[in-house]
């Protein structure tokens, strides 16, 4: 076999003749379908190839995308938003998360207002950035505002392996890393009364790339066991969603339902062991996280370990912190788009009061929600 | 309209055109002003003028500084207009604090362009601000140019029309992120910026009527392409294969989520064409950069947007930018 | 958050803790503290996210993925050729 060159780690994943090649395979079988399907991709990821490369153009009509809560961002409740403003305008912080944090709007505004009035916001593309900014800046104290799946959880917890090592007496933590098996099974089978579960739609799930990394796809095995729904993971290529879209195909056709990886190349059943290990030292689940647009989701939140709770910017800052859940807007319906009950078309205020540059509800929020691909891209899909 | 201006404001894209539109051009109007283009036509369209000003960060950068963008900025928007740059201005501000051997260093670089370009600076002005006021140097130049092809305009296009781009595409804007500090990359790629009025003399010379021409500055070749689109109201269909791209800045691109299209360029223009001018003004372009190439047709699909085609059938619409150009992380 | 790069390892620092990662000739310091110490060797590929090595990248099951597109590529053709005979014998001109 020849050797693997870097180029084909991305020429070969993205090539054109081969996504049409798996255009007909998938239209073939589709024919012997007794249904038509719903497939939900989780990740955000997964929603912008969608959207990139025009996949549902090639699909045929009874294989359809429910578009999931995929998005970090987009899922952060308004009131941890207000959390994230309100540390930023103290005095003596500087405020450092990652890129599309920015622009999240809470009830007074997004960080970028706030930079805007001033405040020490900065956007950072690594975590360790923050021990060169609090090294830079020994009278301020850097509050590090961590967001992110399984994905970006351990990279927050070497940050806080090495802070707590090089004794660095100015960083504190403001933990909004959450994980996606629960948010999956809310979205099947919601603990909220007021949800109408039955109606529910989706039936099937296309499995995060890179959350499935670090936490190996071990975490999706109730899913074809106990809720009949295959789980495929897959590579966030384009030719990799294709061959796992065919994957989820044949199951229904074959009348399996079974947890298969197609991102072999790195994926496996135990996921990476160290991070899993660094995740585990320092942080613990808390019972219950608000999800915008889907309300409380159990067991999907982290928080730092008591013994850490000096670095624990929630506890430190407690006395000046809102603790008022703030409801999404009375006309946003992103939690039914986000269990597949609705289009992003259908709600009365998609693409008027909400758009991008406004966004009122998480799945506009940011350039993976649902609703903000179907802007862009909408009318020719 | 926001309460507050924000960097977004300052985009190139979207939330730009609102803040030019909806507080600068309600005030401002009058007929030359609302044609928008790179610069104004002025005394009868004999001459145009135009102004920028330079704000860059880092001040010296692979393949060029602040002072050199300054000039090219000014000279390519005259050039853009088919008009030959001849005078300019220039205005700076200086941090207290400054090196005064960059500030020459920078001013040499500048006296290279106008070289270049065959243009004078005619006027300045110098400012000194206390340190903070400014971000090291701000400079601001204003140019007059003679017009040599008129008639080019960004409402000209119409359906059958080929637009061309006169080399790969992202490289200042790939450069600059680059070289930022807190994102450390180490690569050989270096800016496009370049003074590209010896290339428009040369398709003027070689009697190709251009029909709409724009360098893709912020906002990137997505930008001109929809202000083409919608200037013209008709609609630009781009083969996505064809896009030139350097392997660098795609390589740029993938670690930080951006979209070359949406990248800054300094030197880097588009042409609009009739379909039967559309090799020779190939084979013009080629002599600069062998990396030149025909990307897109105009249509009336989808009048006012422009569409990107895949190779493999798909289609998309390609916006305007909008927000900050932010790393992507998801 | 699933923008990772797969990119190749052309440098490891001397305490393991970080390396130089090559993509498409652009080149970035990475952390290699999620990964097992001595895991990651110059020319390995790896996936890369926001400042970390996540994981080393399975070459030979790349490659496996890579030869199963080529067959299915191969067969697409086959298929259309035959097709293209089958179309022209029955063909009513002749």
């Amino acid at each position: 076999m020849r050797a693997l060159e870097l180029k084909n780690l991305y020429d070969d994943f993205r090539d054109g003749d081969t996504i049409k090649a798996y255009a007909k395979i998938i239209a073939q079988d589709a024919k012997k379908l007794k249904n038509p399907i719903n497939i939900m991709e989780v990740c955000g990821g997964h929603t912008h190839t969608i959207m990139k490369f025009g996949l549902p153009q090639l699909l045929p009509n009874n294989i359809n995308f429910i578009h999931g809560p995929g998005c970090p961002v987009c899922i952060m409740p308004k009131e941890r938003i207000d959390h994230a403003y309100v540390l930023a305008m103290q005095e003596d912080v500087i405020l450092v998360t990652l890129g599309d944090m920015i622009k999240v709007p809470g009830s007074n505004g997004s960080l970028q207002d706030a930079r805007a009035k001033g405040a020490d916001v900065r956007f950072v593309y690594s975590p360790m950035e923050c021990l060169k900014i609090a090294s830079e800046n020994p009278t301020k104290t850097v509050v590090f505002f961590a967001i992110g799946f399984e994905t970006t959880t351990p990279m927050t917890a070497v940050l806080v392996d090495q802070v707590i090592k090089q004794k660095v007496p100015n960083i504190l933590f403001h933990i909004n890393h959450v994980t996606v098996p629960e948010v999956m099974v809310e979205l099947i089978d919601s603990r909220d009364e007021h949800v109408d579960a039955y109606n529910n739609r989706i039936d099937a799930f296309l499995g995060p790339s890179h959350v499935s990394v670090i936490a190996g796809s071990k975490i999706y095995e109730k899913f074809p066991k106990d809720y009949g729904r295959p789980v495929v993971v897959t590579g966030f290529e384009p030719v990799d969603m294709m061959q796992g879209i065919s994957m989820i195909v044949k199951q229904f056709v074959e009348e399996r339902s079974e947890l298969e990886i197609q991102y072999k190349r790195v994926v496996n059943y135990k996921g990476n062991l160290t991070a899993q290990a660094l995740i585990e030292k320092y942080f613990e689940k808390i019972s219950l996280f608000r999800w915008r647009g889907l309300g409380n989701v159990p067991d999907s939140g982290l928080k730092l370990r008591d013994e850490f709770s000096e670095y624990n910017a929630e506890i430190v800052y407690k006395d000046i912190l809102p603790i008022a859940e703030i409801e999404d807007h009375k006309l946003c319906i992103c939690g039914d788009i986000l269990r597949g009950m609705a289009k992003p078309q259908e709600c009365t205020i998609f693409g008027t009061a909400c758009k991008p540059t406004s966004p009122i509800g998480s799945c506009m929020v940011s350039s993976e929600g649902a609703c903000s691909a179907y802007y862009k891209y909408g009318n020719l899909i | 309209m926001t309460k507050t201006i924000t960097l977004a404001h300052g985009n190139g894209g979207e939330e730009n055109n609102e803040l030019i539109t909806k507080i600068f051009y309600k005030h401002f109007k009058n007929d030359i002003l609302e044609k928008s283009e790179d610069s104004a036509l002025i005394e009868d369209g004999k001459l145009v003028m135009s102004t920028d000003s330079f704000t860059v960060s880092p001040l010296f950068f692979n393949g060029g500084d602040i002072g050199k963008l300054a000039v090219c900025g000014t000279c390519n928007d005259l050039a853009m207009m088919g008009a030959k740059p001849k005078y300019l201005t220039c205005s700076v501000i200086i941090e207290e604090g400054f090196s005064t051997r960059e500030l020459e260093k920078i001013v040499r670089s500048m006296k290279k362009e106008l070289e270049v370009n065959g243009a004078v600076v005619v006027s300045g002005d110098t400012k000194v601000v206390p340190k903070g006021a400014v971000d090291k140097l701000f400079i601001n130049t204003t140019g007059i140019g003679e017009v040599q092809q008129s008639g080019i305009s960004a409402s000209a296009l119409k359906e059958g029309m080929s637009i061309l781009v006169s080399r790969d595409i992202g490289s200042h804007g790939a450069t600059i992120f680059s070289a930022r500090e807190g994102i450390k990359l180490e690569s050989s790629l270096e800016t496009d910026c370049a003074s590209l009025y010896p290339q428009i003399q040369a398709l003027i010379d070689a009697e190709i009527d251009i029909i709409a021409l724009r360098d893709a500055t912020r906002g990137g070749v997505s930008a001109v392409l929809n202000e083409w689109a919608k200037a013209s109201n008709v609609c630009v269909e781009v083969e996505e294969e064809a896009i030139p791209v350097q392997e660098e800045v795609r390589g740029i691109c993938e670690m930080l989520g951006f979209e070359a299209l949406d990248l800054a360029n300094e030197g880097t223009y588009l042409l609009a064409v009739a379909k039967e001018d559309e090799v020779r003004a190939l084979e013009v372009l080629q002599h600069t950069h062998k990396s030149s190439a025909v990307i897109a047709t105009v249509s009336r699909e989808y009048e006012g947007r422009v569409i990107l085609k895949s190779s493999w059938g798909t289609k998309r619409f390609l916006d305007l930018p909008t927000g900050e150009l932010l790393p992507r992380i998801c | 958050m699933c923008l990772s790069i797969p990119s190749k390892v052309v440098k490891v620092s001397d305490d393991k803790m970080m390396c130089t990662v090559d993509t498409m000739g652009v080149q970035r310091d990475a952390n290699l503290m999620m990964t097992e110490e001595g895991d990651v060797q110059v020319g390995d590929y790896v996936l890369l996210h926001i400042g970390f090595v996540m994981n080393k990248i399975d070459e030979e099951e790349a490659l496996a993925s890579i030869e199963t597109y080529r067959e299915i590529l191969e067969a697409m053709n086959e298929e259309e050729r035959r097709r293209a005979i089958i179309d022209d014998d029955n063909c009513e001109n002749r």
